[in-house]
């Protein structure tokens, strides 16, 4: 499966990654070689087969509804670039 | 052209849990800022979800009460987009094989029809923080407490063909989520929130024309009028020949209208895989069993019942049962009044003909109290039936008194309102107020001889054919006994007297 330029410029912004106009022939290779490499594995007959959703075949592990945590959100937010009332403040946001 | 409304219907139920849904954090409302959200809900580098189990009972129940599939093995899976009130970017939700698979419906009934709404699938999904867009000089303020919380969303088949329809399923899954407990249903508070898929396409047609989701609808009015707005603005730009433009709307109810959301196309390429962080949930028979005992009676079993046992019209029967503490509360009082008329307990339908015409006439004036008197005074004092200040038991005991005719229905009413004031049970006021009704045909007749004698005007002309003025005596001779005569016998002696 072969991919343009701009799937890799789509992608990036929907990663929301910045790439350099330079870089992107050389993500533009790695990425399709990925898919390629899917490409082959698909080849692979899996009717039978059920698929799988993790690696491992094992099973959740369930924990008992409680709350444990406490309140920590001063040593969080100690860490944050910026802080107002107890809240993290973040770029305006525009819908 | 004639058009036909294509409404479906997706719910967001919070599920009432002490945690959050993969960590330990509390879901209290109204909490502090960020006091309820821990190093998982906030993302930090290196910490992993652990599943709530009581997260997953609860979705059980549901699938269960709507008769649905449930999948032994389901998986979460990650839905990717960028926003701040969503730290890690993406949300953990489920896809291709959510907790609860198709085969459920919900009954509705709309006027005098009633149809089946089928719920294609419903998955467990985690909530996202607030974001604050008051002014922080500039700045955005996000309060992480909600994210994390757990989540059911229900979805529906495009099956409901009216605002009025879709007004009635939501209402019916109100009222389910709430029975079941698993869910608090608060909409003020975003327990329960809808958005509303709308489409129109010629009537006749297959096709689905081309939908616009209408978000969180946190109203059932808004959910109405939201409808009906996105239902016209559809249908003019179609018939000026113009074409819809799949798209997420915002109801605005301030201007009473629905606007566009989000533009950008891409934003709804969320990327979805398999969680590696979480591994399938599994469910095996025996957590199936457990959860489904846990179900109590279902109000649509129970609407059934009622309609079956009681000879209760469909109305009341739906609305009696739209709440499980309605529902207890009416069967409590037909059950103390029933006791108080029959020498054995509540009769079954079949047995004992005549306890059961009994009963039914009996059972039909409770629902008549519950839906008039004391709906009205719970709204009018804004109190849930939990906190009725008259108890079943006590009401019982007022309607006891008009079976057996100590009182009339209207002299019920006033010692409904003695009662909600606080000043006792019904013998009691009835005693103290002197409000026992006069059945002594003597005394009766002794109050029609008097007004017949005092109105010879108005004899005459009933006795000449005007009929109405019948409505006059009836009148006079309750007054004079203080509305305190057995209307029905007070009936029975002014015809004879007047006839005479």
């Amino acid at each position: 499966m072969s991919l343009n330029l701009a799937d890799v410029k789509r992608i990036a912004t929907l990663a929301r990654i910045a790439v350099e106009e330079c870089e992107m022939p050389g993500y533009l290779q790695q990425l399709s070689n990925i898919l390629d490499l899917a490409e082959e594995m698909q080849a692979v007959d899996t009717t039978a087969i059920e698929p799988m959703a993790h690696a491992q075949d094992v099973v959740l592990r369930l924990r008992d509804d409680a709350a444990t945590e406490p309140d920590r959100h001063a040593a969080f937010q100690a860490i944050a670039p910026q802080v107002e009332a107890d809240l993290y403040l973040v770029p305006k946001v525009i819908e | 052209m004639q058009w036909e409304i294509v409404i479906g219907l997706e719910t967001h139920a919070q599920l009432s849990t002490q945690s959050k849904i993969f960590s330990g954090a509390a879901t209290a409302y109204g909490a502090a800022p960020n006091s309820q959200a821990c190093a998982v809900d906030i993302a930090l580098p290196g910490v992993l979800p652990v599943f709530n189990r009581v997260a997953a009972e609860k979705a059980v129940k549901f699938g269960l009460a709507v008769g649905a599939r449930i999948n032994r093995r389901s998986v979460f899976e990650r839905k990717n987009y960028f926003y701040p009130d969503l730290p890690k970017g993406y949300q953990i939700t489920q896809l291709e094989l959510p907790i609860v698979a198709e085969g459920g419906k919900l009954r509705i009934r709309v006027g005098d029809y009633e149809k089946d709404i089928r719920i294609t699938r419903a998955h467990m999904e985690e909530d996202a923080g607030k974001s604050l867009h008051e002014d922080f000089h500039g700045m955005t303020g996000i309060d992480l407490n909600r994210a994390g919380t757990p989540l059911v969303e229900i979805v529906t088949e495009p099956d409901m063909r009216s605002s009025a329809e879709a007004v009635a399923y939501a209402k019916v899954l109100h009222s389910l989520v709430r029975w079941i407990g698993i869910c608090d249903g608060n909409m003020q508070e975003g327990s329960f929130r809808c958005d509303a898929n709308v489409s129109v396409r010629p009537k006749g047609t297959e096709t689905l024309g081309t939908r616009c989701e209408i978000k969180n609808l946190n109203s059932f009015k808004f959910m109405e009028k939201a409808i009906d707005y996105e239902v016209r603005r559809q249908i003019e730009i179609l018939e000026d020949g113009g074409r819809i433009v799949q798209e997420t709307r915002l109801y605005d109810p301030d201007r009473d209208e629905t606007r566009s959301m989000r533009s950008k196309e891409e934003a709804n390429d969320y990327r979805y895989f398999p969680d590696p962080d979480l591994l399938p949930l599994v469910v095996d028979e025996a957590f199936i069993d457990r959860a489904r005992a846990t179900l109590p009676e279902l109000p649509q079993a129970m609407c059934e019942r009622f309609i079956r046992d009681y000879a209760l019209p469909a109305y009341d029967a739906g609305l009696l049962t739209v709440a499980r503490e309605l529902a207890a509360y009416f069967e409590d009082v037909v059950r103390a009044v029933g006791d108080a008329l029959t020498p054995s307990p509540l009769p079954q339908t079949g047995e004992g003909d005549g306890d059961a015409a009994r009963l039914n006439g009996m059972a039909k004036l409770v629902a008549n109290w519950l839906m008039g008197d004391l709906s009205a005074q719970l709204n009018k004092d804004g109190l849930e039936i939990v906190a009725s200040p008259i108890s079943a038991a006590q009401l019982a005991g007022l309607l006891k008194r008009i079976m057996d005719g100590t009182i009339s229905g209207k002299i019920a009413k006033e010692v409904f309102a003695a009662m909600w004031a606080g000043e006792g049970e019904a013998d009691a006021i009835i005693e103290a107020k002197g409000l026992k009704q006069v059945s002594d045909s003597g005394a009766i007749e002794k109050i029609v001889d008097e007004i017949i004698a005092a109105n010879p005007a108005q004899v005459a002309e009933y006795r000449g054919g005007k009929e109405k003025v019948f409505g006059f005596f009836v009148g006079l001779s309750m007054k004079a006994s203080k509305g305190k005569a057995n209307p029905a016998q007070l009936n029975d002696i002014l015809k004879k007297k007047l006839a005479s």
